[in-house]
């Protein structure tokens, strides 16, 4: 089979970007999701707060993804569920188009190896690809939490995945480890269905999670955070039976003395989240180590010729708004490059994440090949107060935005303007940096 | 009256058990878990080891290098994962090559095959990732590695479908002697049987101190480990050991059988035999020690860790104890079967199978099958083998662990073969599903689901594995 553009994921990110590239203009594309319906992560997120920013209005997850479902139907693009890709490769030398370079020849093919239950085991040959796959949640394990290993501990997105998607409640006597936005939202909901949230404990001195969740779901429902504290024992052996809770010090780091004991029969795991780029690596795209997603450019294409990626897979977002739009900006691109409009890099200028802030995307910038404007998102990696966030040409502060919080909870982001990057001469350089007053 | 009683549905146990199978006897194994390989044989290493560390003309050292050398033979026949990856002994100072040496010579004693010392240059060049520091080590080429879980699974379902019988969760209480056997008490009632064999790991001593007056202690050794991602399964490709150093002894660095990186053991006495739990100074114990053995060791990798208990027997002599109790006629020990245990298994089955034989005669079976066909793995096969099992049952192309690549039709082998899994536990074993880096959080749901649905039960009543560790508490708005 081929196909001129195939979206891996059919979550928030695969659906945006899918609609934009069919509005610009390219019809042989298919979305590839595991799922049994699109939507992704957002189906299980019953709670509302989603779509203020895209359409000024509270809706609930599932609201929120059905109207990006609509479109994609509307827009007659195709969706294969169920489907798993279990590969992605660069067709080999030897299949290219001998004398061939460009996008719209197999040269830059990208072979997909796709199986589900009706069509077998087969390839897909793309001349481009969005990667949408989203991101995975920290598993106990890879946060090294000793103690016995029973049943009982989940992390907060299993958890919801069974009172949300099957109605079974996963334990009544809860701890929380990590205040990330799925955790927050869990305390609440497990509170609502009878259980009893006993803590909310954080390893940071801040909270991972969005302002307003700590205040909705915590603080309405008198759930206490503790901050600096962290899980260091396990106790059970067949179902969690207690937790120790401790505090930690400025390097993270248990302090003896203050360990409590906290009797529940769960423990919910909200301690971050990790983008799912094993297909990317399959293919070798080049790897940032501060988002754990693909560097891409300001066409948030990655290395690879031809191969785009947005959402959590890209970066982990705070707000599905801004994976919406990100993925828009996805489709749009991958649309110009099928059409031949994305001309080739002229002169990438890089921009480099100082002083607090922690990375950007994209990682660089042609303003050759940039919109009128381009959004950088970026995030910061401690809590600031009365700050500023600076942007610097060629290592001259050009912008300076002052911010009341600034937290690494909240993503951020600065609108760059075409004509400020022509405009200064020999630019060779962004850079992003957190100034503190 | 039966015949045998085998305690314990671990390796030694399912060694045992698939042995006695190939003979004229009624054969019933005891297990007090939920499913086989639930106890220090789901814990451990996974390494066939070489034969070089025992002392020459114990049992140890006779069934490891036997057992090592039936792995190949087996791993056909009974389709689970062995590699022959070989295994390095570092030595980091000039000082201690008089012990390789020593091993050098045990090994060869013990029947060690193209056992060898290599100088820096050669290791490095084997190993590029071991540390700096290492100036020579002992290669083994035979030692390797073996997936603990399916090698105890493989034994138990060939004795099974060859007539052995597998009663699960039935916990043995008492053992008394009878007139011509003994009389076993479990939790699910009382049974008679002519010979007992006590393949009960760290519970070993109990059972024998109830029926022998020399009596035996054993002690539980726990052992901690770190698994860690596939992306990090070729730091090394041989397993890597240490010389004793003034660290103490050294732990070992190796990739499994299904592509991830090892590190473990630790090792310390304790007084619980239940005492399976992780320790912080345990994992920071190992990443310090392991980083002795290679360089810049990918601790942020981890993906999981825990631990298991080695049944250490408090003898005279460092050795396994089996045999007949000398006491007690038909009460067989197999017991104190710590490291290398798992490697022995094999050798071990037949060499306590050939006692038995003396003590209770019985004819071959001419019906005994000794092959086994492994649950198919949509993983490791290549495109043909795929596409095959795809059109014989379209559910190998639904994938339920994304992580490992696991099938819905793989689950369903796993549920509904002999001695088929009932717990996500069995499932995770026997497929491995939810031992990828997610550690089953996109795939328990589903999982949890099929297993519910394939044994017509309720989500709530399936578990992590034995009874107690049910996922579920209840429906919503339920209080």
């Amino acid at each position: 089979m081929k196909k001129d553009l195939v979206i891996i994921g059919g979550g928030p990110a695969g659906l945006a970007a899918a609609a934009a590239a069919k509005e610009n203009g390219v019809d042989d594309l298919v979305i590839i999701e595991r799922d049994a319906r699109l939507g992704g992560i957002l189906n299980q997120c019953i709670h509302n707060g989603f779509g203020l920013h895209t359409f000024q209005e509270e809706l609930t997850g599932p609201e929120y993804a059905e109207r990006y479902i609509k479109k994609v139907l509307e827009l007659e693009i195709p969706c294969k569920l169920n489907t798993m890709v279990i590969d992605l490769t660069q067709m080999s030398e030897s299949k290219k188009n001998a004398g061939s370079s460009k996008a719209n020849d197999a040269a830059g093919s990208k072979l997909i190896t796709v199986m589900n239950r009706q069509e077998g085991l087969y390839t897909i040959e793309a001349k481009a690809v969005i990667l949408a796959m989203g991101c995975r949640e920290r598993s106990r394990g890879a946060l090294n939490i000793p103690g016995y290993r029973p049943a009982g501990i989940y992390s907060a997105g299993t958890a919801q995945r069974y009172v949300n998607m099957e109605g079974r409640m996963p334990g009544r006597e809860i701890v929380i480890l990590g205040s990330g936005d799925i955790g927050l939202i869990m305390a609440r909901r497990m509170t609502l269905e009878g259980a009893n949230v006993k803590l909310v404990a954080e390893l940071m001195p801040y909270s991972g999670g969005l302002k307003r969740n700590i205040v909705q779901c915590l603080d309405d429902f008198g759930i206490p955070l503790k901050l600096n504290h962290t899980v260091v024992d396990i106790k059970g052996k067949e179902r969690v039976e207690a937790v120790v809770v401790a505090q930690v010090d400025e390097n993270s780091r248990p302090i003896s003395g203050t360990e409590e004991e906290i009797t529940c029969d769960t423990l919910l795991l909200s301690c971050g989240l990790i983008p799912e780029n094993e297909l990317s690596g399959n293919l070798g795209v080049d790897m940032n180590p501060a988002t754990n997603g693909p560097r891409v450019n300001e066409s948030l294409e990655t290395d690879k010729e031809g191969v785009f990626a947005c959402g959590n897979v890209l970066h982990v977002h705070d707000l599905v708004d801004y994976v919406s739009e990100e993925a828009a900006q996805a489709g749009k691109c991958a649309a110009a490059y099928l059409q031949g409009r994305l001309a080739g890099a002229k002169g990438e200028i890089p921009i480099r994440a100082v002083n607090g802030v922690r990375y950007t995307v994209p990682v660089c910038i042609d303003p050759h090949r940039m919109g009128e404007t381009q959004v950088v998102r970026f995030r910061v990696g401690s809590v600031y107060k009365d700050a500023a966030i600076e942007v610097s040409f060629n290592g001259k502060v050009v912008s300076s935005r002052k911010k009341r919080a600034l937290a690494p909870g909240e993503m951020e982001q600065i609108i760059l303007k075409k004509s400020e990057l022509e405009q200064f001469q020999g630019l060779r350089e962004i850079t992003f940096s957190v100034r503190q007053s | 009256m039966t015949d045998i009683i085998v305690i314990g549905a671990g390796v030694t146990g399912c060694a045992i058990a698939r042995e006695l199978a190939r003979y004229d006897w009624k054969v019933t194994v005891l297990e007090r878990a939920s499913d086989v390989c639930e106890g220090t044989s789901k814990a451990n290493s996974g390494i066939a080891h070489a034969g070089f560390d025992a002392v020459p003309g114990t049992l140890k050292a006779k069934l490891n290098v036997e057992g090592n050398g039936m792995m190949d033979a087996l791993s056909a026949e009974l389709d689970f994962p062995f590699k022959r990856n070989g295994s390095l002994v570092l030595c980091f100072d000039e000082g201690d090559r008089h012990k390789l040496q020593k091993l050098l010579e045990q090994g060869l004693k013990n029947g060690v095959k193209e056992l060898r010392i290599i100088e820096k240059e050669e290791l490095k060049s084997l190993e590029p990732n071991v540390s700096e520091d290492a100036v020579a080590a002992l290669y083994a080429p035979t030692g390797g590695i073996v997936c603990p879980f399916l090698l105890t699974i493989a034994l138990a379902e060939n004795a099974a479908v060859n007539g052995v019988e597998f009663r699960l969760n039935t916990e043995v209480q008492k053992i008394e002697k009878i007139s011509g056997g003994y009389r076993v008490t479990t939790g699910q009632g009382v049974l008679e049987s002519r010979v007992v064999i006590n393949a009960a790991g760290v519970y070993a001593d109990r059972f024998h101190n109830m029926v022998s007056e020399n009596k035996l202690r054993i002690i539980p050794r726990k052992g901690e480990y770190c698994l860690m991602d596939k992306k990090v399964g070729n730091w090394v490709t041989r397993t890597i050991f240490q010389l004793p150093t003034k660290y103490g002894k050294g732990v070992l660095v190796t990739p499994t059988v299904h592509g991830n990186l090892l590190v473990g053991p630790t090792a310390e006495d304790i007084d619980d035999y239940e005492g399976v739990n992780t320790t912080r100074e345990g994992m920071e114990d190992l990443v310090k020690r392991a980083s002795l053995s290679v360089e810049e060791l990918p601790a942020r990798q981890v993906i999981t860790s825990f631990a298991g208990l080695r049944a250490h027997p408090v003898t005279e002599q460092e050795d396994f104890v089996i045999g007949q109790a000398e006491d007690a006629p038909g009460f067989f020990d197999a017991a104190g079967i710590e490291s290398p245990g798992l490697t022995c298994a094999p050798a071990l089955g037949k060499y306590l199978t050939a006692q038995v034989l003396e003590y209770l005669p019985a004819g071959a079976r001419k019906d005994f099958n000794a092959t086994r066909k492994g649950i198919p793995n949509m993983a490791l096969a290549d495109e043909e083998e795929r596409q095959r099992l795809i059109r014989e049952n379209p559910l190998y192309a639904d994938v339920v662990c994304r992580c490992e690549l696991v099938t819905e039709g793989e689950i369903m082998d796993a549920i509904h073969r002999p001695l088929g899994a009932t717990t996500l536990d069995g499932i995770k074993r026997r497929t491995r599903a939810g031992m990828g880096r997610c550690q089953a959080g996109f795939c328990s749901p589903r999982t949890v689901e099929i297993l519910a649905r394939e044994l017509d039960k309720d989500m709530a009543e399936i578990g992590k594995n034995d009874k107690g560790s049910e996922f579920l508490t209840g429906r919503m708005k339920e209080n």
